[in-house]
């Protein structure tokens, strides 16, 4: 029995015990994953990991619980260890006061989709990494293997999604100065990551130039696309969060009210038809495939999920738990990537930004760090790279009339998140030039 | 599952594999976690998480590999057993270091987290009740728009087995609690946050003195929205404990992991400024700087007897007088690095491999009172708690922001600020520490998140200290 057919076992055998007033959402998440960790072109810890997990939502009387156990993948265990989950749940639900909030269970509908890749094993997994990589200074993860989630209800509803994929997360050396590449899909092709490590080999070179120390002010910057998803990191911390928005922790809550604005330059969605992550949520709720989140610079959806919806009156868009974006994807513009550096004329160009944090959440200012390969840039050409910068922006400014040019390009940014487990999702976005870059320290 | 079977599977299961590599270890890790949310006097979030697994360490040609999983019976423990040996012998031929058996300990023994009642004699009825009247008592008006009250109890079992003869166990009982009260006007939203986390029991929430603290929490959320905000300049900054905590923290904590100076964290969270040499000659902080690794305080968060690979657990200073001495490095990376370091080779669960983690580091009470430390500042703040934070990946310029400030003027306290900042870099920063206060202002705070490590992971850490007074420090509020 593979693990969808344990996990449709318990979900049916619970939905047949449950009594007339309770409802029950069923969840499975299961990883079987190679983590290969790597310092100086070497293997410092490799760690496979099979985890699965089975969670049940348990509803009586306007009364929730979630219970969730490791599971075993065995028909007969994991049947036991749901059982006693639920016996708790029915048990413990009479204690808990009534949750005027709460969205009943509904039959959100049925969908499958699997994406079979072409992965590294074994052996393969570390030559294909360690022999192209021996003559470089290479500090990174490998991170690779099937995930697979499904969702049912009482109700009906049915999900499950299964990805076959990786990512090699890696970064180069000489000394103290660094460059950073992000390889991943869902089949390895030995070619792209030699081609992916030789175009790093060569941002290195650049940085062999003696480093520019500049001084506390404001410049004109560049932000490369994995920049700009630094920044965007931002927006997961109650950026665009109804219940934050209601709650007074939305760092955009002038931008929904209409107090301020950003460019008309700029425009975010939720795009999953990027195909990263799942459309379901925890309770199996299907987002919209595509929403405006911010249209040519006015706000047009916060994210929503059932409890905001109901606790506050608003059309529900079905986001998840956290009202965090899980398919960002930025509009494009017009700047040429053979243009970036004419554009940017003299300023810096940002490749990453690093350990940002609101230092004003109500005006939406944030600091951080710049990191990896940062360059002076002068008359459109490349001089120097420069010596960490510590900045201190607000939205407001930067992406309203400090926001000059978006680029005509994107790059999807794949999740390299592994805490607890491997994340799927991703962004899709592109370049942005900015003036008044504030630097403080 | 019974627990004994799960215990018999890893006996028989140790004999199958020991002949098969060079050395074999199991780390087996049993976690229940209760989680509750009341929200402005309603339920928000019931949760109850069983996370169990086990953690196959081999050693292969002096490389050590791993492979986890949560299946416990023979077969799947055989599968993740092959998965370790399959991939560890093909590493081990571009390992990045040498090990030996001096790295696994053949320790012995076990240790129980402190604690009056256990925690499992706290009921679900009993813990919502106490969240619903924290809830109530913030409540100090009605511009407290939001009032949270969280707790999260977690029992963790950790049995080690290995094949050289390592076999011990740790029992921790962890409470973590948060109550947070917002207010908000039509100009401005303000919040206050008081919580910690602590190895303990029941006593936490049953505490009488709970729902006066909550109601104090709600009025300085008050305060701060009727305060003006932080001034900006260069003055005399004087830190609660609980900022504290995240100073030593991202300041002192992160810069002295070994893995960090040996660059296996250099393509996630960074390196460090520091170099071994800087071992016994670095002047880190002023004279009155001492700082503690300390495993062994009762009921602090991230107390231990053994590390997760079985070094016996020790207390030792990683500065004192102000000079830098011990890096925090597990006995891997003392091995690669061939200085001394601590205990602390520690993983978040089963499913994550051991590497350098803080545990409870400590800034030692010195001798100043509160009143003395006020008394001695001309124009000066005071910061509590941290809301934002923000370091260089090599631990240098750093600025971190505060929920409640209090101008002090000519020796004494005469306002409360809000929005509070400052920024520095860390050795000019711990060089300018002028006074440390008394065991009288000492506290102890935890934290269950610190994230670190490739893959991820995020472990339990502590920080006690006293309230430090700095020199010159770079201050600035909000717009």
């Amino acid at each position: 029995m593979n693990q969808r057919e344990v996990f449709n076992h318990v979900a049916e055998a619970l939905f047949n015990e449950l009594h007339q007033d309770e409802a029950l959402t069923v969840d499975f998440r299961g990883e079987d994953t190679d983590y290969v960790r790597w310092n100086q072109s070497k293997v410092r810890q490799n760690t496979s990991v099979g985890q699965k997990e089975i969670s049940l939502v348990f509803d009586k009387n306007g009364r929730r619980l979630n219970k969730s156990f490791s599971a075993q993948v065995d028909k007969e265990w994991d049947l036991v260890e749901a059982r006693k989950l639920l016996v708790e749940a029915r048990e413990e639900a009479p204690n808990l006061p009534q949750d005027p909030f709460l969205v009943p269970f509904v039959n959100n509908g049925t969908s499958e989709a699997h994406f079979e890749g072409k992965l590294l094993q074994g052996a393969s997994l570390i030559e294909a990494i360690s022999k192209p990589a021996r003559d470089h200074d290479m500090a990174g993860l490998y991170a690779g293997g099937l995930i697979e989630m499904g969702n049912r209800n009482s109700k009906g509803q049915n999900h499950w999604f299964g990805n076959e994929s990786f990512f090699m997360d890696y970064s180069l050396y000489n000394g103290e100065r660094a460059v950073k590449a992000v390889y991943a899909g869902f089949q390895w092709k030995q070619h792209d990551f030699e081609d992916s490590l030789h175009e790093s080999a060569m941002q290195l070179a650049v940085m062999n130039r003696p480093r520019k120390k500049l001084e506390p002010g404001k410049y004109r910057v560049y932000l490369a696309p994995a920049a700009v998803s630094e920044l965007t990191t931002m927006f997961d911390w109650g950026g665009l969060s109804a219940r934050a928005y209601k709650t007074g922790t939305c760092a955009l809550k002038k931008l929904k009210d209409g107090e301020r604005k950003f460019s008309s330059k700029f425009s975010m969605s939720e795009n999953f038809h990027l195909g990263l992550t799942p459309r379901f949520n925890q309770l199996g709720e299907l987002a919209p495939e595509k929403m405006t989140l911010i249209k040519e610079g006015q706000l047009e959806h916060l994210l929503v999920n059932s409890r905001s919806a109901k606790e506050y009156g608003l059309p529900n868009n079905h986001a998840n738990e956290r009202e965090v974006p899980r398919a960002m994807e930025i509009a494009p513009g017009t700047l040429k990537e053979n243009e970036i550096l004419k554009h940017l004329g003299t300023g810096l160009y940002l490749s990453n930004l690093h350990y940002l944090n609101w230092s004003d959440l109500q005006n939406a200012r944030i600091t951080g760090m710049t990191r990896y390969a940062c360059l002076w840039v002068e008359n459109g050409e490349v001089v120097a790279p420069i010596e960490d910068m510590r900045f201190d922006v607000s939205l407001y400014d930067i992406l309203d009339e400090g926001l000059l040019e978006v680029t005509d390009f994107q790059r999807v940014d794949p999740s390299i998140a592994t805490y607890m487990q491997r994340e799927l999702g991703g962004k899709n976005l592109p370049g942005m030039l900015i003036k008044d870059f504030s630097f403080t320290l | 599952m019974t627990r004994s079977t799960i215990s018999a599977n890893f006996t028989t299961s140790l004999k199958e594999f020991k002949n098969q590599v060079d050395w074999v270890g199991l780390r087996f890790y049993s976690e229940k976690t209760n989680q509750h949310t009341i929200r402005n006097e309603h339920p928000e979030s019931h949760s109850s998480k069983r996370d169990q697994g086990v953690m196959i360490e081999v050693m292969v040609d002096g490389h050590l590999g791993y492979a986890a999983t949560s299946n416990l019976t023979p077969e799947g423990m055989k599968h993740a057993f092959n998965k370790a040996k399959e991939l560890s012998t093909q590493a081990s031929r571009v390992k990045a270091a040498e090990f030996t058996l001096d790295q696994r300990p053949s320790s012995r023994g076990n240790f129980q987290s402190p604690y009056l009642h256990r925690l499992s004699t706290l009921e679900t009825a009993e813990t919502v009740d106490i969240l619903m009247k924290a809830s109530k008592a913030l409540k100090v008006s009605d511009k407290i728009v939001s009032r949270e009250a969280y707790v999260m109890l977690t029992e963790t079992e950790i049995q080690y087995l290995s094949s050289s003869g390592a076999e011990w166990s740790q029992n921790f009982d962890l409470v973590t609690t948060l109550f947070r009260a917002t207010a908000e006007d039509d100009k401005d939203t303000q919040m206050r946050n008081m919580g910690n986390s602590i190895q303990a029991g029941a006593e936490v929430l049953r505490d009488p003195q709970l729902l006066d603290l909550c109601r104090l929490n709600g009025e300085e959320a008050l305060e701060l929205l009727a305060a003006p905000n932080c001034p900006t300049g260069t003055m005399d900054l004087l830190i609660a404990p609980d900022q504290m905590q995240l100073q030593i923290h991202e300041s002192i904590g992160h810069p002295l992991e070994l893995d960090r100076i040996l660059g296996d964290e250099r393509n996630f969270a960074g390196w460090s400024f520091i170099k071994p040499e800087n071992f016994g000659h670095l002047q880190y902080g002023s004279h009155l700087l001492n700082v503690v690794f300390d495993p062994s305080e009762q009921g602090q968060f991230a107390s231990y007897a053994f590390d997760d690979v079985g070094n016996p657990a020790t207390r030792e200073y990683l500065i004192k007088n102000g000079k830098l001495l011990r890096g925090l490095g597990g006995l891997e990376s003392q091995k690669r690095l061939g200085i001394p370091g601590v205990a602390n080779q520690r993983a978040s669960s089963w499913n994550r491999a051991p590497i350098d983690r803080m545990a409870n580091i400590n800034v030692e009470p010195g001798t100043a009172t509160l009143d003395e430390m006020i008394k001695s500042v001309k124009h000066g703040i005071v910061m509590k708690t941290n809301k934002s934070w923000s370091i260089d990946d090599y631990r240098n310029k750093f600025q971190f922001g505060c929920e409640y400030g209090q101008l002090i003027e000519d020796g004494e306290i005469t306002q409360t600020v809000k929005n509070p900042n400052y920024r520095g870099r860390t050795l000019q920063f711990w060089n300018s520490l002028k006074a440390v206060g008394n065991a009288q202002t000492y506290e102890n705070h935890g934290s269950p998140y610190c994230g670190k490590g490739e893959p991820s992971q995020i472990i339990r850490v502590a920080h006690s200290s006293p309230y430090c007074l700095f020199s010159n420090i770079e201050v600035f509020g909000g717009v």
